[in-house]
C-alpha cells in the first residue's frame, strides 16, 4: 500500500562534490562545472553592449551604478551585519567630490575617478563612524537620515550648486569607455568582494554579523572591523557615483535621491540576500524594467517596493540562491 | 524670547504626538515601523479626500480615517510584519517597502481616473480658526488645540497602559516576552493592538497637526525622519525618554531657527542624534542593555 505522505528529498548532484577539492583540476568536467557560471557571468556582461543600441547601453551604464550599489548594500547587510539605507550617501560623496574636482580644478575625470572614490569613501566612513556603535534598527534609521541631512545642509549653505547644480561637467571621451569602465567594476567589485569574504577579514565579518558579542569576548575589535567594511561599501558606492557624474556631466541634490538608496535594496533582495552576485543580477533585472516603465512616473518606485515586498515575503531566498540550489542539487520526491 | 518658548512648547508637544506612535510600536514588539510617516500622510489625504470629494462631515470623515489607520496598522502587522518577527534587517526592509508603496502611491498618476496628490492644494480646515494673544504672541487656536491635545493623548495613553488589562499586557510583553507569554499574554495579538493604536496614533496626530500646513507626500518621510530621531535621541521604546526627547528637539530647533535661521532646523535634528549617540548610545532614557543592543 502506497503511502500518501511524500516529502522532497535534496541532494548535492555528485560533480558538486567532486570538483570540490584539488582533483578537479584533473578533468575538463569539473573544471567547467566550475568556471563555466562565472564565466558565463563575466562573458555574458562583456559582450552585451555589443548586442545593445545607443539607449539600452545607457540603460545598462545606469544597471552598472545600481549593481555597485547593491553590492555594497549586500556585503553590508549580509556580510557584517548593517542595513544601511542611505546608499544615496556614498553616490552623493563620491558623484559631488568628483563633480567639484572637475569644476573647480579642471581635473579630468581620469583623475576624478579615483580621486572621488577614495576622498568619498573616507568622508562616508568618518560620517557613519559615531553610528558604528549602534546595529540592526539603529543604524538603518540613521542611514536613512543621512543623505537628506546633506542635502539640508547643501541648500541651507547654498554651495556647490545648491538647489541647481552644477552642469557642464566633463564627460567621459567616448561611450565604450563609458560602458566598459562601470562594467569592468561591477566584475572587479563583485569578485574582489568574494574573495574577501573568504578571506580572514571576511570571517570575521561574519562573526561580528552572527554574534558580535562573541567575536568582542575573542578580543577582536569589531568597530576596527566595521569601519573597514564601510570603506570598502563606500569605496564601491563612491565609485559609481564619481563615475554617474561623469556619465551625465552634471551633478545635483537628486544625487542624494531615495532612488538610489531602495532601487539597490530592491535589487539586492530580488537577487537573493548574502549571495553577492544575485546583487548583480537583481539590478540587471530591475533597472532595465524601471526605464521601460520611464513613461509612468511614480509607478517605478511603487513597483519596485511591491517587487520587494513580494519577494521578501514569499520568496525571501532571492533569485540567484534558487538559481544555485538548481546548479548544484536535485530533488525528488520520496515516499515516507 | 516669548516666540521661542511659546513656539518652542508648541513644536516639541507636536513632536510628542509626532513620535509617540512609533514608540509605542517600537517598545511592545520590537518592529520598527517605517510606515509611520506613511500612515500619518495617508489619513490626512484621506481626510480630505472624504470631507471634499465626498462632501461628508468634517468630523466624521476624521473619525472614518482614524479607523481606516487602525486598521490599517493591523493589516500590516498581521500580513507582512508577523511573517518576517525574529529578521530585523527583513522587518526593517519590509516596512520601509511598504512606506514607500503607500506614499508614492499617493503620487501616482493616470491610474483609474486618480489625479495624483501632488501640489500645495490639499488644505485641511483648523477645528477653530482663529487666533489668541498669549503674551505679546498670536497664537492660532489650532496651535493650542495640538498642545491640549498632546497632554491629553499622553496622559490617556499613561492610562491606558497603567490602569487597563489591554494596556498592562502590552507593558508585560515590553518588558520581558517570554515571561509575559508564559503567564499568557498573547504576543501576536498584543503586537497587533500595538501596530494598530500605534497607526491610529500617527492617523490622530495628521488631522490634529495637519490644519496647520497643507498636505504632500513628502511629508510623509519628514514625519517619519522626526519620529525616529525622536526615539533615538529619547532612548528606543522608551516612552518617558520620546517626550523628554521630544522637547530637547522642540526647543533646540526653535532657538536655532531664532538665532540661526529657518534653514538649520533639520541640521539641528541630525547633529542632536550625532552628538546623543557618541555621548550615549542608548539614548537619553534608553534602558536597553548596553551590550545586546549596541556594541
Amino acid at each position: 500500500m502506497s503511502s500518501p505522505y511524500r516529502r522532497k528529498k535534496r541532494l548535492d548532484r555528485s560533480i558538486k562534490v567532486r570538483s570540490e577539492g584539488l582533483y578537479a583540476l584533473s578533468s575538463w568536467r569539473e573544471m567547467t562545472y566550475l568556471l563555466a557560471p562565472r564565466l558565463l557571468l563575466i562573458v555574458g556582461l562583456l559582450a552585451a553592449p555589443l548586442f545593445l543600441d545607443l539607449y539600452w547601453q545607457k540603460v545598462l551604464c545606469a544597471a552598472g551604478i545600481v549593481a555597485m550599489l547593491a553590492l555594497g548594500f549586500d556585503f553590508l547587510a549580509g556580510y557584517v551585519g548593517l542595513v544601511c539605507l542611505g546608499g544615496a550617501l556614498f553616490i552623493g560623496f563620491g558623484g559631488y567630490a568628483a563633480g567639484l574636482l572637475n569644476a573647480y580644478w579642471k581635473l579630468p575625470p581620469v583623475v576624478t575617478i579615483p580621486m572621488a572614490t577614495v576622498i568619498g569613501a573616507c568622508l562616508s566612513t568618518l560620517i557613519l563612524m559615531p553610528c558604528l556603535r549602534l546595529r540592526g534598527v539603529y543604524f538603518a534609521i540613521v542611514t536613512l537620515m543621512l543623505p537628506m541631512f546633506a542635502r539640508t545642509i547643501i541648500i541651507a549653505l547654498g554651495v556647490f550648486g545648491s538647489t541647481e547644480g552644477l552642469t557642464g561637467l566633463d564627460i567621459m571621451p567616448n561611450h565604450w569607455i563609458e560602458l566598459y569602465v562601470i562594467l569592468i567594476a561591477v566584475l572587479a567589485a563583485l569578485f574582489g568582494l568574494r574573495r574577501l569574504v573568504n578571506e580572514d577579514a571576511g570571517l570575521i565579518m561574519m562573526g561580528i554579523k552572527d554574534n558580535d558579542q562573541a567575536v568582542l569576548a575573542a578580543g577582536v575589535s569589531i568597530f576596527r572591523y566595521r569601519v573597514l567594511a564601510v570603506f570598502i561599501a563606500g569605496l564601491i558606492g563612491c565609485f559609481a557615483g564619481a563615475y554617474l557624474t561623469h556619465l551625465y556631466g552634471w551633478l545635483g541634490l537628486s544625487l542624494w535621491a531615495l532612488d538610489f538608496s531602495v532601487l539597490p535594496i530592491s535589487a539586492t533582495v530580488l537577487g537573493g540576500m548574502g549571495t553577492l552576485s544575485g546583487p548583480v543580477i537583481g539590478a540587471l533585472i530591475l533597472t532595465p524594467l524601471s526605464e521601460a516603465l520611464r513613461g509612468f512616473g511614480q509607478l517605478r518606485v511603487v513597483l519596485y517596493s511591491l517587487i520587494l515586498l513580494v519577494v521578501i515575503l514569499y520568496k525571501p531566498e532571492g533569485l540567484m540562491s534558487y538559481i544555485e540550489r538548481k546548479y548544484h542539487q536535485f530533488e525528488r520526491w520520496e515516499k515516507v | 524670547m516669548d516666540t521661542v518658548i511659546i513656539y518652542g512648547v508648541i513644536n516639541s508637544v507636536t513632536f510628542v504626538l509626532i513620535a509617540i506612535g512609533f514608540s509605542l510600536v517600537y517598545g511592545v514588539s520590537r518592529v520598527p515601523n517605517f510606515a509611520h510617516g506613511a500612515t500619518y500622510v495617508l489619513v490626512g489625504f484621506l481626510t480630505w479626500s472624504l470631507v471634499n470629494d465626498l462632501k461628508l462631515n468634517y468630523g466624521l470623515a476624521v473619525l472614518i480615517s482614524l479607523g481606516v489607520s487602525l486598521i490599517l496598522g493591523m493589516i500590516i502587522y498581521r500580513v507582512v510584519l508577523l511573517r518576517l518577527k525574529g529578521m530585523p534587517t527583513s522587518e526593517i526592509i519590509a516596512s520601509f517597502a511598504v512606506s514607500l508603496i503607500i506614499l508614492e502611491g499617493l503620487r501616482l498618476q493616470g491610474i483609474g481616473g486618480f489625479k495624483g496628490f501632488i501640489g500645495p492644494g490639499y488644505v485641511l480646515k483648523p477645528f477653530i480658526s482663529g487666533k489668541i494673544q498669549l503674551f505679546s504672541v498670536f497664537v492660532s487656536y489650532q496651535r493650542l488645540i495640538v498642545v491640549v491635545a498632546g497632554i491629553t493623548l499622553v496622559v490617556a495613553l499613561w492610562l491606558f497602559t497603567h490602569h487597563t488589562k489591554m494596556g498592562l499586557s502590552l507593558r508585560a510583553i515590553a518588558q520581558d516576552e517570554q515571561a509575559a507569554m508564559m503567564l499568557g499574554v498573547n504576543a501576536d495579538r498584543t503586537g497587533t493592538i500595538a501596530m494598530a493604536l500605534g497607526s491610529a496614533l500617527a492617523g490622530l496626530a495628521a488631522v490634529i497637526i495637519l490644519p496647520l500646513g497643507n498636505i504632500t507626500a513628502e511629508a510623509g518621510y519628514k514625519v517619519l525622519i522626526q519620529a525616529l530621531a525622536v526615539c533615538i535621541i529619547g532612548g528606543l521604546g522608551s516612552w518617558a525618554g520620546t517626550i523628554v526627547a521630544a522637547f530637547l528637539v522642540g526647543f533646540a530647533m526653535k532657538l536655532s531657527t531664532y538665532f540661526f535661521g529657518a534653514m538649520w532646523e533639520s541640521v539641528v535634528l541630525v547633529g542632536t542624534i550625532i552628538l546623543i549617540l557618541l555621548v550615549k548610545p542608548s539614548g537619553l532614557m534608553g534602558k536597553q542593555k548596553e551590550l545586546e543592543e549596541r556594541v
